[in-house]
């Protein structure tokens, strides 16, 4: 399998200064890890968001460094979880004094790395909370995980969150609109393809040319269900409906929608889905407040999509709505 | 859980730090000449990858621990374990290496008997907590719960010497290690496999039985003195509720 890279085991490190090139103004390494922060961090007045995890999942997580969003991301290497050392630095670098949240996807690796991260900066006297997001509702347990899997949900948390750390709150109340999108947010998605990690060359699992993977991950694990593809609008509605009756919400609610793509699927694709997406919704007697539609947390060159709702009161509404300037995201109000 | 030693009858055997270090060193070499067997045992419920990243860890922490200058064991225990958290990786940095640096706090005035057994408590209770793991999940926590407590009676009920009591300690664990074999893995990877973890050794926990055994050795080393026979046919049981449970996963 063709891949634009030098060699595999320097993928995730060319990455990173690639990034910084990019974003020299707005965005450090820290030197010795693969741990990116704000060029201005720690910020004074602000309760720092931290989060991380493995690569191959961009722009997640550095993408989403900037005002009104994350303070700093960890990278592991390609899905593999950073190690605690890393996350310690993290914390280290991004905490101001006013405490840090750590926002954690829900893999057992990162889970584990994180806690005892967070554990060894406690000792040294930083005030430190975090939150675990889950969800994926396609699976209780999963290959990596006790409990359900963190997706593309997360930005949402990291959006949300960043709007009230902006805000100058404190870091409880942080922590709790934090918790508010994690109860309130589910995805669901599927694969046409497998992803092509660098360092196999090939794929991950085997999906012939009428296949399709419903119930996926974001590392290439494997998901709920094999079936015969299908039209965009049959897909469409499979991870919809799952994501509605895991979230059975009331006519009349108001949500935000993400048609996200995992890495290897045309715009065009995307917005075919978010049509369907919408045209369910109203079946559904849904109202759209918000619908993003794009590349937010990828598996790598997978094909494929997912469906994130997240139902929205008016303090979410104003939170995910409230300015945020990121490489991968930027809102003006 | 490492680094048990010594009380005030047998100085010398890990109160210092160069006994300690060299006691990483051996684990260091132990893990490495049971590289493929630990990568045998993860390929069959896991994902294959212990062997080598233990090895690679514990190669990184003999290497780090070898460059302290006149280390305490302390401060060796501390290196160790944030050298194993940085190079280890995945689940096993953190419960090898995170919990290693919380028990070394129990070491701020030296080795003795009484700090090895709190030392030995808080390592335990680390790797619970973090793993979330209890005896009878086939993890490595099997192995240490009973060391542990053991090693905990040996010194505080029975009086033995510390050296007696680590190797009670090993038996402990060895017999632990054979526990995971029979019961299904409710933590980990391997309990992805659900009842197909049955019938397995758990990676972890020969892991731990492999630290264990070369503290062991490099403590009768340093106090000149044979490895003490245990009689395995005799098992010290320090806590009977405590292997109630032991004996009996939960069913689920």
């Amino acid at each position: 399998m063709k891949k634009l890279i030098n060699e595999p085991d320097d993928v995730v490190d060319e990455m990173l200064d690639g990034m910084i090139a990019a974003y020299p103004d707005r965005l450090r390494r820290l030197p010795d890890t693969q741990v990116v922060v704000r060029d201005d961090a720690p910020v004074d007045g602000k309760v720092a968001l931290v989060t991380g995890g493995g690569s191959g999942h961009e722009p997640t997580h550095a993408g989403y460094i900037g005002d009104g969003m994350l303070d700093g991301a960890a990278a592991g290497d390609v899905f593999s979880s950073p190690t605690a050392d890393e996350f310690e630095a993290l914390i280290d670098a991004c905490d101001a004094g006013d405490g840090v949240l750590a926002i954690i996807k829900n893999y057992e690796g990162d889970v584990m790395n994180f806690e005892t991260a967070i554990e060894l900066a406690e000792m040294e006297g930083v005030k430190v909370e975090s939150v675990v997001v889950d969800d994926d509702v396609a699976v209780e347990d999963s290959l990596y995980t006790s409990g359900r899997r963190g997706v593309c949900g997360t930005i949402l948390v990291h959006k949300a969150a960043g709007a009230k750390a902006a805000e100058g709150a404190d870091l409880s109340e942080v922590k709790r609109v934090a918790e508010k999108v994690i109860d309130n947010v589910g995805t669901m998605g599927t694969a046409l393809t497998s992803c092509v990690t660098p360092e196999k060359g090939e794929p991950t699992f085997d999906l012939g040319d009428d296949e399709i993977e419903l119930g996926i991950g974001i590392h290439g694990e494997p998901g709920t269900e094999r079936t015969e593809l299908m039209s965009a609008d049959e897909i469409t509605d499979a991870l919809t409906e799952a994501v509605l009756d895991d979230l059975d919400l009331d006519a009349g609610q108001e949500v935000l929608t993400i048609v996200n793509g995992m890495g290897g699927t045309p715009q065009m694709e995307l917005f075919v889905v978010n049509r369907r997406l919408q045209e369910l919704l109203g079946e559904h007697e849904l109202e759209t407040w918000d619908a993003w539609v794009g590349d937010y947390m990828t598996s790598l060159d997978m094909a494929g999509a997912s469906v994130t709702v997240c139902a929205v009161d008016d303090e979410l509404k104003e939170l995910l709505g409230a300015p945020a300037d990121t490489p991968a995201l930027t809102q003006t109000q | 859980m490492s680094e048990e030693g010594d009380g005030e009858a047998a100085s010398g055997a890990l109160s210092d730090g160069e006994a300690v270090v060299a006691a990483v060193e051996a684990v260091a070499d132990r893990i490495e000449a049971e590289r493929d067997h630990l990568t045998d045992l993860d390929s069959a419920i896991g994902d294959a990858d212990h062997g080598g990243n233990m090895a690679r860890g514990w190669a990184a922490a003999a290497e780090a621990a070898r460059d302290l200058d006149d280390p305490d064991p302390q401060t060796v225990c501390k290196t160790v374990g944030k050298t194993l958290m940085a190079e280890v990786g995945g689940a096993s940095g953190p419960l090898f290496g995170g919990s290693l640096v919380f028990a070394s706090a129990e070491l701020d005035d030296g080795v003795t008997a009484e700090s090895a057994v709190a030392f030995a408590e808080t390592y335990l209770e680390k790797v619970e907590d973090r793993g979330d793991a209890r005896v009878g999940d086939q993890t490595m926590v099997d192995a240490l719960t009973p060391a542990v407590h053991t090693f905990k009676k040996s010194i505080e009920t029975d009086e033995l010497s510390p050296l007696e009591a680590l190797a009670k300690a090993v038996d402990a664990a060895e017999r632990g290690v054979a526990f995971t074999v029979p019961i299904r893995a409710k933590k980990g990877r391997a309990s992805y496999l659900g009842w197909r973890s049955v019938g397995h050794q758990d990676p972890g926990a020969t892991s731990a039985l492999y630290i264990l055994e070369e503290l062991l050795a490099t403590a009768a080393d340093a106090l000149d003195s044979e490895t003490p026979d245990v009689d395995a046919t005799s098992p010290t049981i320090p806590d009977e509720s405590e292997e109630a449970t032991a004996s009996d996963p939960e069913g689920d």
